[in-house]
This record gives C-alpha cells, sequence and structure tokens, in this order.
C-alpha cells in the first residue's frame, strides 16, 4: 500500500505532463480530422468528407509512395554501407574497436539541421562542390543538377543516418559467439560460406533494426527536402507542413497525419517483433 | 586479430567513410573564415568579420536568448519528469509501469511534422498565442525518452537497499531519495539535463510550427537562408552552433561514462 502510493506520486507529474502536452494533441488532431474548418460555423460540423477526399486524391497518394519509396532507398543504401563498417569494427578492429565507433557517431551528436545545411551548400549549384570541379576542370560549366532533387534528399539523409545504421548491426556482430566462426572452419566451411551460413543470419536482427533506425524517421521528413529537396524531392511530410502552414486546411492535414501515425505505428510494431531492446540501445556499453 | 594489417580493406574504407561524415563539418568550419561572400572554392583569405557580424546582430542575440531560455527550462523540467518517471519504473515492478514506458518513449518514433502540428492545434484550441515558451513545453516531450534512458540506466547500477538502509537509519522515503539516490545520481542528472538541452537548442521542426515569431535560433537560421548575402553570417553561425553541441554532447558521454563506472565494477 506504502508502496503503491510513492509509485503514483513518483508518476503521477511525468504522466500527466504527457498526457496534456503529447496525448491530448493527438486526440485533438484525431477530432480535427472530423471537421469541416476550422473557422466560423464549419468548426462545430463534423463530417466524413476529409477522410473520403483523402482516400481519393491520387496526388496524396502518390506523394505517400514516394516518400516511402525515398525512405526506403535511403535505409538500403544506408545498410549496405553501414554492415562492412560494423563488420570491420568487430571483427578487425580489435581493442580500438569502441573507441572508432564512437569517431563515427561523434559528427552525428552535432546539430542534424546544420548537417543538412552543410549539404545544401556543398550541393548547390553556385556550391562547394560545382566550384571544386569548376576550378579542378573537370567539368566546364556549373551543374544545377546536383541540388533541388530527389536524389539530393537521398545523399543527404544517407549522409545522416549511416552511423546509427551501423550502431544496431555493430552491437549484433558484437554478440556472435567466435566459437560459432570456428566451428564452422573446423567442419570445413571457407571464411565467405561461414559468413553467409552463421555471420550474416546472426546479424539479420541487427540489420533490421538499423534499416528501421533510418526508415522511420525519414519517412516523416519534411526539413531536407525543404532545404536540398526542390520540387521533385517533396515528400509527404511537405503535404502536411502545406495544409497547415499554407494551405490552413488542417482537417485534411490532421487526417493525412493519422494516416502517417498508422504507418510509423505499425512499423515500430514490426521493428519490436523483429529485434529485442538490447539490440536498439546496445552497443556502446559493451 | 589483424591488428597489425593497418591498411586492409576494411580499414581503408573505415577511414574514407569517416573522411566523408567529418568533410561537410570541416567545410563549414573552414568557410566561415573565407573572406569572400560566395561560398565557393577557391578559397580567398582569412577573416574574422563573419563572427563580428554574428556578434553585432541584434535578431539573432534575441533569438540566441530564446533558445537558450527554453533550452534550459525544458531540459530543467524534463530531467526532473524524468528523474521521478526513472524512479518509478527502476524500483517500483507494478500495473501501469508499461503504459508509461511505451508513451514516454513514442516522442522518440513519432515524426516531428506530426508533434508540431498536433500542438499548433492544442495551442489554438486553448486560445494560447504561438510562442517560444509553447516550443519549449514541446522540447519537454521529446526530451523525456533520453533523460528518463539515461537516469535509468544509472539506477540499475546500484542496489536499492542503500535508500532501505538510510530509511532504517531514520530517513523518511523522500528524504532518502534526496539524501541518497539523488545524489549517486548526479552525473547522470546531469548528463541527461544536458543532452535535453542540446535536442532542445537543435530543434527545428517542431519549433518551426509554434514558435509564431519568437524564432529560436534554428528557426532564425533558417529564415536567413532566403538571403544570399547573409549566407557567411550564416555559415559562421552554423560553425559555432556546431563546435558547441559537439563541445557538450562530448562532456555528455563522458559524464555519462563517468556515472555508470561504478555499475560495471560491482
Amino acid at each position: 500500500m506504502e508502496n503503491r502510493r510513492r509509485f503514483a506520486s513518483l508518476m503521477g507529474p511525468p504522466s500527466l505532463y504527457l498526457f496534456l502536452l503529447f496525448l491530448l494533441p493527438l486526440g485533438l488532431m484525431f477530432v480535427y480530422s472530423f471537421r469541416a474548418g476550422i473557422t466560423g460555423p464549419a468548426h462545430d460540423v463534423f463530417t466524413l468528407d476529409n477522410y473520403r477526399s483523402f482516400l481519393t486524391n491520387s496526388h496524396f497518394h502518390r506523394l505517400f509512395w514516394r516518400s516511402a519509396l525515398i525512405s526506403l532507398t535511403i535505409s538500403v543504401i544506408s545498410s549496405l554501407l553501414a554492415y562492412p563498417l560494423a563488420y570491420y569494427l568487430v571483427f578487425q578492429a580489435g581493442r580500438n574497436r569502441v573507441t572508432l565507433m564512437t569517431l563515427l557517431i561523434i559528427p552525428a551528436w552535432t546539430s542534424y539541421l546544420l548537417r543538412v545545411f552543410a549539404w545544401k551548400l556543398i550541393l548547390g549549384s553556385s556550391g562547394l562542390l560545382n566550384s571544386l570541379l569548376l576550378s579542378l576542370g573537370v567539368i566546364e560549366k556549373a551543374s544545377p543538377m546536383l541540388i533541388y532533387s530527389r536524389s539530393a534528399v537521398i545523399v543527404t539523409l544517407v549522409y545522416v543516418w549511416v552511423p546509427f545504421v551501423a550502431l544496431p548491426i555493430f552491437a549484433a556482430l558484437g554478440r556472435i559467439d567466435r566459437n560459432l566462426l570456428e566451428a564452422a572452419a573446423d567442419l570445413g566451411c571457407k571464411p565467405w560460406e561461414a559468413f553467409l551460413r552463421v555471420t550474416l543470419p546472426l546479424s539479420l536482427p541487427g540489420v533490421a533494426a538499423g534499416f528501421f533506425f533510418a526508415f522511420i524517421p525519414t519517412l516523416g521528413e519534411f526539413v531536407t527536402p525543404l532545404l536540398v529537396g526542390g520540387a521533385s524531392g517533396q515528400m509527404y511530410g511537405n503535404l502536411i507542413q502545406d495544409q497547415f502552414m499554407r494551405a490552413l486546411n488542417w482537417p485534411m492535414g490532421s487526417v493525412m497525419s493519422l494516416a502517417m501515425l498508422v504507418a510509423v505505428i505499425t512499423l515500430v510494431f514490426i521493428l519490436t517483433r523483429l529485434a529485442s531492446v538490447s539490440d536498439l540501445v546496445g552497443g556502446l556499453n559493451e | 586479430m589483424n591488428k597489425h594489417r593497418i591498411f586492409s580493406p576494411g580499414s581503408i574504407y573505415f577511414l574514407l567513410v569517416c573522411v566523408l561524415l567529418y568533410l561537410p563539418i570541416l567545410l563549414l568550419i573552414i568557410f566561415s573564415f573565407n573572406d569572400s561572400t560566395r561560398l565557393v572554392f577557391p578559397l580567398k583569405g582569412f577573416t574574422l568579420q563573419w563572427y563580428g557580424k554574428l556578434y553585432e546582430n541584434r535578431e539573432l542575440l534575441k533569438a540566441l536568448g530564446n533558445s537558450l531560455m527554453i533550452g534550459f527550462g525544458s531540459s530543467l523540467i524534463a530531467t526532473i519528469l524524468g528523474t521521478m518517471g526513472a524512479i518509478a519504473i527502476v524500483r517500483f515492478k507494478l500495473p501501469g509501469r508499461s503504459v508509461f514506458l511505451a508513451v514516454s518513449a513514442l516522442p522518440l518514433v513519432i515524426p516531428y511534422v506530426i508533434f508540431g502540428v498536433s500542438l499548433l492545434i492544442l495551442i489554438n484550441e486553448v486560445g494560447m498565442p504561438p510562442s517560444a515558451f509553447a516550443a519549449g513545453l514541446a522540447h519537454v516531450i521529446i526530451s523525456i525518452p533520453y533523460a528518463l534512458l539515461i537516469i535509468s540506466s544509472r539506477l540499475v547500477g546500484f542496489p536499492d537497499n542503500l535508500e532501505e538502509a538510510a530509511m532504517d537509519l531514520g530517513a523518511s522515503y523522500w528524504g532518502a531519495l534526496l539524501k541518497v539516490t539523488i545524489p549517486i545520481c548526479s552525473p547522470a542528472l546531469l548528463a541527461a539535463f544536458l543532452l535535453c538541452f542540446t535536442i532542445s537548442f537543435d530543434e527545428y521542426a517542431i519549433a518551426s510550427f509554434i514558435v509564431g515569431t519568437d524564432a529560436t535560433l534554428p528557426v532564425y537560421l533558417f529564415s536567413q537562408l532566403r538571403f544570399p548575402t547573409r549566407l557567411p553570417m550564416v555559415v559562421a553561425l552554423a560553425a559555432v552552433l556546431m563546435t558547441v553541441t559537439m563541445a557538450v554532447m562530448l562532456f555528455t558521454e563522458w559524464l555519462r561514462r563517468v556515472g555508470q563506472s561504478p555499475a560495471k565494477k560491482g
């Protein structure tokens, strides 16, 4: 009884705060998704029209799938780039592996916005990469192709996420019992066979975690497309932002947000089935 | 162990990725000292004028003030709430625990654009104008999971019989928490505070929806990108922010490890 009271008094304030400033706004968004408008009498009219037009608007769907495809591309490239990094650190870097892993993570500790900003400067049409290539004589005139495109968004976000994707893979590889690899060798496995049949399967939960580490946050991305994406690099998040800041169609924006929220929560649920919590947060604390 | 093979394919690849990871940051810092209004190669010469411009810019100083204020306030509240939550979930295995954990971890995965617009709806509904204060309230939410994680991993590291000992010696439960638990956790508390501070200081997405006219530093920086002539000043600002965040984070990581080391021995 005593314990229960202590537990409740400790838990009360953080729970109340989370309820009022996190769950309540999301709940209100749910209510707004049924509103006919946000001003005047339309504010008090409730309708399913927003859902209907969301489901029939092919522009929304296109952008939703395009965003998903961009996120998928980013996550696949990041996983492919991160795997050899983690593999090198775990199996070849010896005692320095944690230090070297930290070295990879440190750039990710600086401001996210500013790292994206740095890429805007690098990729810009009068930017660093173009001027470097010009002054080296590699190209004859500045190419505007680098920035304001889908590939600029992909390059920038791969840069941002590679270290985070490497982390769970590093943890998963680190937990593999070396005796298994020795056993495989004793039984006549060539090194690449041992990799394919022992190391890779055992590290897959880490790869899955890393994949989702990049996929889930990039799905809701809107700042990077704003900075380097241009028209063809727009993502679903930009559409939501537009509904609230420019089109001022909050009810429609709410429907779109809820759709994305459902998608994200489903993905998180899948992630927690695939990988244990220690796969997700382990790694540097060994 | 291939310790002596420094130039294996693996190490060359690792080195290459490292160079690519650090290069954009280095370029930003190098160009903040470049004596030219345009950001192009070749470099023109050394100057400190862009840093001087930062110092003279009143709008920027106001944005800095806003950022420091909400950064300080939100991380203080997040650390306090995170401490309470962490003690509750580590020390008591009572129902309600897993629901609390799930809800408090949700801000880690929810897209900030969604959280941002939902807060816009909330402040609109209660009739509160958009402000830096509103952004500060929001930053507490996104900081709580980090504070919880850091503090609870410290709490797991020492046994609760220290609290019991204090209570046997006559302290009340709350007295034991204040005099025993909190001091033992203090490196973790400071680490949590600093991490939350950098989260708030750096946060653009949510703030962009609800700060209104009280620009924070990231919002101010973003708004200046429209003016090409101010680019060198923005680069100098970016260089300063990057260096400061990195230094604070390095210190935080060091603190976190110091705070946890007794746990490893025991």
